[in-house]
């Protein structure tokens, strides 16, 4: 199969000083030698408590954070060298949902504004063929043309979420970088968001790689799974498997801790 | 019914506003004693505005009727100092978001010991053992007493609302999505906490989620909750293998499984609406 993104030997570091005078310093690993590789058309999980590093894996993959160390390869381009023009078009085609769609949206944009500006950005089409272009995205993300010029408040969580999705999706990426984007919902929200990933995953052949702490969650929308604890990778492989075998002690205490799982608890 | 610690009877919150405006429609509930009672539904059911009208914390835009009877008195007749005495001694509650629960600028310790002296008198050793007690119980290592919220993880500050809200014994303990804001590992180590706790002081949960599986997990009795109304209730063996209701049925289908790979399917409203007609 097809690797999109091959990371190796990801590294970086946290510095917190604390004290009189800032004299004592703190390094906190945040990733330490992480290598990872997203193969194309499928969905990777990244489980792990907070803390684990996994927003910053996520991060430091669209260079929002900056590594100490390591490699990033995305279709035959090294994302650490790469500038200007490059670097933009790289972009254009990792695209991020985040977690808290209360947070993610400018409250004082209207939805067609929100999703209008990425394609400014990038300078693509008229701004009639935009317009096509948003509203039919929109409508596949189950909302209407009314909705293009509401504001972001007048939407309730789960309809946030999916402004969210349809804004990373608006520029036909081929890599999406899912930061638990269902743990502010609730189990119903939680449910359809998750039923509109998989649908949009086969429309358009997207692979995602997909940040979260609910276990039962992965179970249903991973093929491949990673665990990481405290920026180190425990355990990769098949969701089954690693289900169904857990390998190391972490991975076995994460699935324990599944809501539901009481009596294995114990 | 001598068992029952808390007695709901018809409860309605509604708007001053607007009295068509009814949140919580003709509620009934009992709470057996030493039981965790589980109260389940979406954003909007009025989960919460049932657990806060127990606690009489309900927002001044919002009125109810009906009866609370906390063994043997009609909370709903108390006046306000009445309830006060009640409120945090008998009952305590714990709220979803550990942080914005918790006062920024005041230490842990004194946060807790705060709350005890409400309600008892101490001297200030005596005070300060209870406060150290109270760490230990909920886990926290007790050199943390002088720390301040931001130092703690979100679990740890959930353990100090907890320690707050038991530090006066209460027969009941009212939880609203009290680990929905944690990570599964800490959801875990809470709720046993919580159920440990249960079982030492013998006290009464009310718990509000909307998470199954913590329902599983957690519960004695379930009540199901669906627009301001109980839509069934019952033991949580029959309500989880054996639901009548469609819409607790539909909620349930929307839960990731924690084994199986079950579909997920999300809550369709319309085809709810023609079941319940």
């Amino acid at each position: 199969m097809e690797i999109l993104l091959k990371a190796k030997n990801l590294s970086k570091e946290y510095v917190k000083t604390t004290g009189f005078f800032s004299r004592t310093r703190v390094s906190i690993k945040a990733l330490d030698n992480m290598t990872i590789n997203i193969k194309k058309g499928i969905t990777l999980a990244v489980v792990g408590e907070s803390g684990s590093g996994k927003s910053t894996l996520a991060k430091s993959l669209i260079r929002l954070v900056e590594l100490d160390r390591g490699t990033i390869t995305f279709k035959d381009k090294n994302l650490r060298k790469i500038n200007g023009e490059d670097l933009k078009q790289t972009r254009k085609n990792i695209q991020m949902v985040f977690q808290d769609p209360y947070a993610s949206l400018n409250p004082r944009m209207k939805i067609l504004n929100i999703m209008e500006e990425p394609l400014k950005i990038h300078d693509l089409g008229s701004s009639e063929t935009q317009y096509s272009k948003i509203l039919s995205m929109i409508k596949k993300v189950g909302l209407d043309e009314q909705d293009l010029s509401k504001y972001p408040h007048q939407f309730s969580g789960g309809q946030r979420q999916r402004i969210g999705i349809a804004r990373a999706l608006i520029l036909e990426p081929e890599l999406v970088i899912c930061d638990e984007p269902v743990s502010a919902l609730d189990v119903s929200v939680q449910a359809q968001i998750i039923q509109l990933l998989k649908s949009l995953q086969k429309e358009f052949g997207l692979t995602y790689l997909f940040i979260t702490h609910d276990l039962r969650i992965v179970r249903h929308i991973a093929n491949e799974v990673i665990v990481m604890k405290d920026g180190k990778l425990m355990e990769q492989g098949k969701t089954d498997i690693i289900f169904r075998n857990p390998k190391t002690k972490y991975t076995k205490e994460l699935l324990a801790s599944i809501p539901g799982n009481l009596s294995k608890r114990k | 019914m001598k068992n029952n610690i808390l007695e709901i009877n018809k409860l309605n919150v509604f708007s001053n506003n607007n009295s068509r405006l009814i949140l919580v429609k003709n509620i009934s509930l009992s709470l057996q004693k030493g039981k965790t009672t589980c109260i389940v539904g979406e954003s909007g059911s009025g989960k919460s505005l049932t657990a806060l009208s127990v606690m009489q914390l309900l927002s001044s835009q919002l009125n109810m009727s009906g009866d609370i009877v906390f063994e043997g008195v009609n909370l709903l007749n108390l006046n306000k100092e009445e309830v006060r005495r009640i409120r945090g001694k008998d009952i305590a509650m714990i709220f979803q978001e550990p942080m914005t629960s918790l006062n920024p600028v005041l230490t842990i310790g004194y946060q807790i010991s705060e709350a005890i002296e409400v309600h008892e008198k101490l001297i200030k050793v005596e005070l300060n053992n209870r406060v150290k007690e109270l760490l230990k119980i909920v886990g926290i290592p007790i050199d943390r007493i002088n720390s301040y919220p931001d130092e703690l993880s979100g679990g740890q500050r959930q353990r100090v609302m907890i320690a707050m809200a038991i530090s006066c014994s209460p027969k009941l303990l009212i939880a609203d999505e009290p680990t929905t804001a944690l990570d599964v590992t800490v959801q875990a180590q809470i709720l046993n906490l919580l159920n440990s706790l249960k079982i030492k002081y013998q006290m009464t949960m009310l718990f509000i989620t909307h998470d199954f599986g913590v329902v599983n997990d957690i519960a004695d009795n379930v009540a199901v909750m669906y627009q301001g109304e109980i839509v069934e209730q019952g033991g949580v063996s029959s309500i989880l293998k054996e639901p009548k209701h469609p819409y607790t049925k539909a909620l349930l289908d929307c839960v990731p499984d924690s084994n199986g790979k079950k579909d997920l399917k999300p809550i369709d409203y319309f085809a709810l609406k023609k079941a319940m007609g």
